[in-house]
């Protein structure tokens, strides 16, 4: 297990070191400057201010200055907000999103196990219908969209929570409920497919020939075996949520990462795009390495497969 | 050899499946019985409708089955009649079933003790260290070594037939009446086939279960079974003793079945095998379902079904061929050796009557 757990983090590593490289480069090849109002400012003026930021170096070795900074820990400071270091404005920010991400992908997935279950256990009856209308609508329509419906019907009209803004739990329902669509449908498609096979399974007929009622054979047998390959797709949902914030949080005007990410793109603030990158990165692939133990845990085929290898 | 006891009977049983494609008559006029400790061996190719019968017996057949007519009488009580509190009170109870498949039919997250504990809990309301510990018997039972620290492990650690062992340790743990067994050697390799069977036939004297035994394997049947049912298109058409049907076999089918069997006497290196394909049951053929592929159809196969018809007070079979009218027909020479050595059986059993008197006079 340590083995494997360094070879993964070795792996995780190096992304981080890939998509750093590349994307300080492509950031680089961005039209337009970090400065605001350039027209106004003259040449000399504008190679004062690039001195300043180490902007006027050529690019590789910005990047490697960059490189070398980043692993003392220092990410240099933002253009956008002056004398802001990028790991104030991230870490000041970051818990916003988090609880967001955490509260979308809890209520999207527990949702949407108890849908996909049900549509399986009730297959080809409306019920089955109805859930399975829930799980398209659920990945065709598009976050902001849901979002706004959200905040005039139930933010303006209903007046039952606050339509934008952040401050306590009850400005963070709206938001969840539309990022957590996605995540939602996405499991209750995915819960249902499983469960399907499951049920369809000798292992369950089996159960049943144990005199094992219909619902126990679901409660006991079919649905271990039909979410434990659900943990598979909790990397992409992760990566659901992660790019639906940043357009989410815009909308709610919540002011958290992915907000942050949106503006230091607009405004070309290059150490806040750097950082936030990779910190979207180490967070996708904590989430992927986590998914990938829990799956070896939960599941015991893998399990063993592991402690031999 | 045993008391004769029924303890289920199968009357008239005739199964529709409601499909898209139109009603098919999965089985048809099924009757047959079974006795206390007996072995009935139900034989037939793909289709026949072997696991439909066994499925309604069991009370497992799909939502689209519709049972048209018939009864299955377990002691006193109709199957079909049952609630679906009352069959699954004996499904793994009074009646279980081992599967075709052991690497699919054990839950691949759960370990394999408590897979077998199970039917303790639900049936008897057993707790859960108690059924565990009997669990462990019944793996010793059925030969699973080491059981004591193999209960633990999960059915992806075993090979296919301890896989199988454990199944039937699943099916016995209640000590069931009946066991329905579903080709259980089918997706074994021959060498352990041999094991199961054997394991089956010791754990079967050993607790005087009865045994449905399905196949389309007539080599496994002549080991195991005392009666055979040979079906074909979801009809029976040939019921007997183990000794009747592959010495004695009257009807057609049942000769193609033993013919394309190989014996250690097939000196051939060809294979007979019967031309053409089963019917479709969607539409089965007007008259005997079996004339379009039998070399001896006679006209009226082709019009009417055939009843059955008495051999010996346990041997019947459902061809026109053994109506008094019907001509004489030569069956296929490997029939005729088979007939032979049946009836030289039958003279050296008469034999064998006679020898113990004179053994006790020599005493």
């Amino acid at each position: 297990m340590a083995r494997y757990l360094g070879k993964r983090i070795f792996y995780l590593v190096l992304t981080l070191f890939i998509v750093t490289t590349l994307t300080f480069f492509l950031m680089k090849l961005m039209p337009g400057t970090p400065l605001t109002n350039q027209e106004k400012l003259s040449p000399s003026q504008i190679h004062l201010i690039y001195k300043q930021y180490g902007l006027d170096k050529p690019v590789w070795l910005q990047y490697i200055e960059y490189l070398i900074n980043a692993t003392h820990g220092d990410f240099g400071t933002s253009f956008q907000f002056s004398d802001q270091p990028v790991s104030y404005l991230i870490s000041s920010r970051i818990g916003a999103s988090i609880q967001l991400g955490v509260q979308a992908m809890v209520l999207g997935v527990i949702v949407g196990i108890v849908i996909g279950a049900f549509g399986a256990v009730k297959r080809n009856t409306w019920m089955d219908s109805a859930t399975t209308i829930i799980s398209i609508l659920g990945i065709s329509i598009p976050s902001f969209v849901l979002a706004v419906v959200l905040q005039y019907f139930i933010g303006l009209k209903l007046g039952w929570f606050p339509i934008a803004d952040w401050g306590g739990f009850s400005y963070t329902v709206l938001p969840t409920l539309a990022l957590a669509m996605a995540p939602l449908a996405e499991s209750a498609r995915f819960v249902r497919t499983e469960m399907v096979d499951v049920l369809s399974s000798d292992y369950i007929e089996l159960a049943r020939a144990k005199g094992m009622s219909k619902t126990g054979v679901i409660y006991h047998h079919a649905l271990r075996n039909s979410l434990i390959p659900l943990v598979t797709i909790i990397g992409p949902v992760a990566v659901n949520i992660m790019t639906g914030s940043m357009v989410i949080e815009n909308i709610f005007s919540i002011p958290g990462i992915g907000n942050q990410f949106v503006q230091s793109v607009l405004t070309n603030d290059y150490p806040t795009i750097m950082g936030l990158t990779i910190v979207y990165c180490f967070m996708l692939t904590v989430v992927l390495l986590l998914t990938d133990i829990v799956y070896g845990i939960i599941d015991p085929r893998i399990r063993i497969t592991e402690n031999r290898g | 050899m045993e008391s004769k006891e029924k303890i289920l009977e199968v009357k008239d049983l005739t199964i529709n499946f409601n499909t898209y494609a139109g009603t098919v008559k999965a089985i048809r006029d099924v009757s047959f019985d079974l006795n206390k400790g007996e072995t009935l061996a139900i034989v037939g190719e793909s289709g026949s409708g072997k696991t439909v019968t066994t499925r309604s017996i069991m009370g497992l057949n799909a939502s689209n089955a519709d049972v048209a007519k018939g009864s299955i009488m377990f002691h006193d009580k109709d199957i079909l009649k049952m609630s679906d509190k009352e069959i699954e009170a004996m499904r793994g109870a009074e009646i279980a079933e081992i599967f075709q498949d052991p690497m699919t039919s054990l839950d691949p997250t759960m370990k394999i003790g408590r897979q077998i504990a199970e039917p303790l809990m639900i049936h008897k309301g057993m707790k859960k260290d108690k059924a565990m510990s009997q669990a462990l018997e019944m793996m010793k039972l059925v030969g699973i070594t080491d059981a004591e620290h193999r209960i633990n492990d999960y059915p992806h650690q075993f090979s296919g037939g301890m896989r199988q062992r454990i199944v039937i340790a699943i099916a016995l743990i209640n000590y069931p009446e009946i066991i329905i067994a579903d080709e259980p050697t089918t997706a074994l390799d021959v060498t352990i086939q041999a094991q199961i069977l054997r394991l089956m036939k010791e754990l079967q004297d050993k607790i005087s279960t009865s045994i449905i035994f399905i196949t389309h394997d007539l080599g496994v049947v002549a080991g195991m079974a005392d009666r055979v049912a040979v079906m074909y298109a979801g009809k029976i058409v040939e019921f007997g003793t183990v000794d009747e049907i592959f010495y004695d076999p009257k009807h057609p089918y049942t000769w193609g079945l033993l013919n394309s069997m190989p014996t250690m006497d097939t000196a051939d290196d060809s294979l007979p095998s019967i031309p053409g394909t089963p019917p479709d049951l969607l539409d089965p053929p007007k008259g005997d379902s079996f004339a379009p592929r039998n070399a001896y159809a006679m006209k009226i196969d082709t019009e009417q079904e055939p009843p059955f018809f008495k051999v010996s007070d346990t041997h019947y079979a459902a061809t026109w061929l053994l109506h008094p009218d019907a001509p004489e027909v030569t069956p296929p020479a490997q029939i005729i050796e088979r007939q032979k050595k049946y009836k030289e059986m039958q003279q050296e059993l008469a034999e064998e009557a006679k020898k113990p008197v004179k053994e006790e006079e020599e005493l």
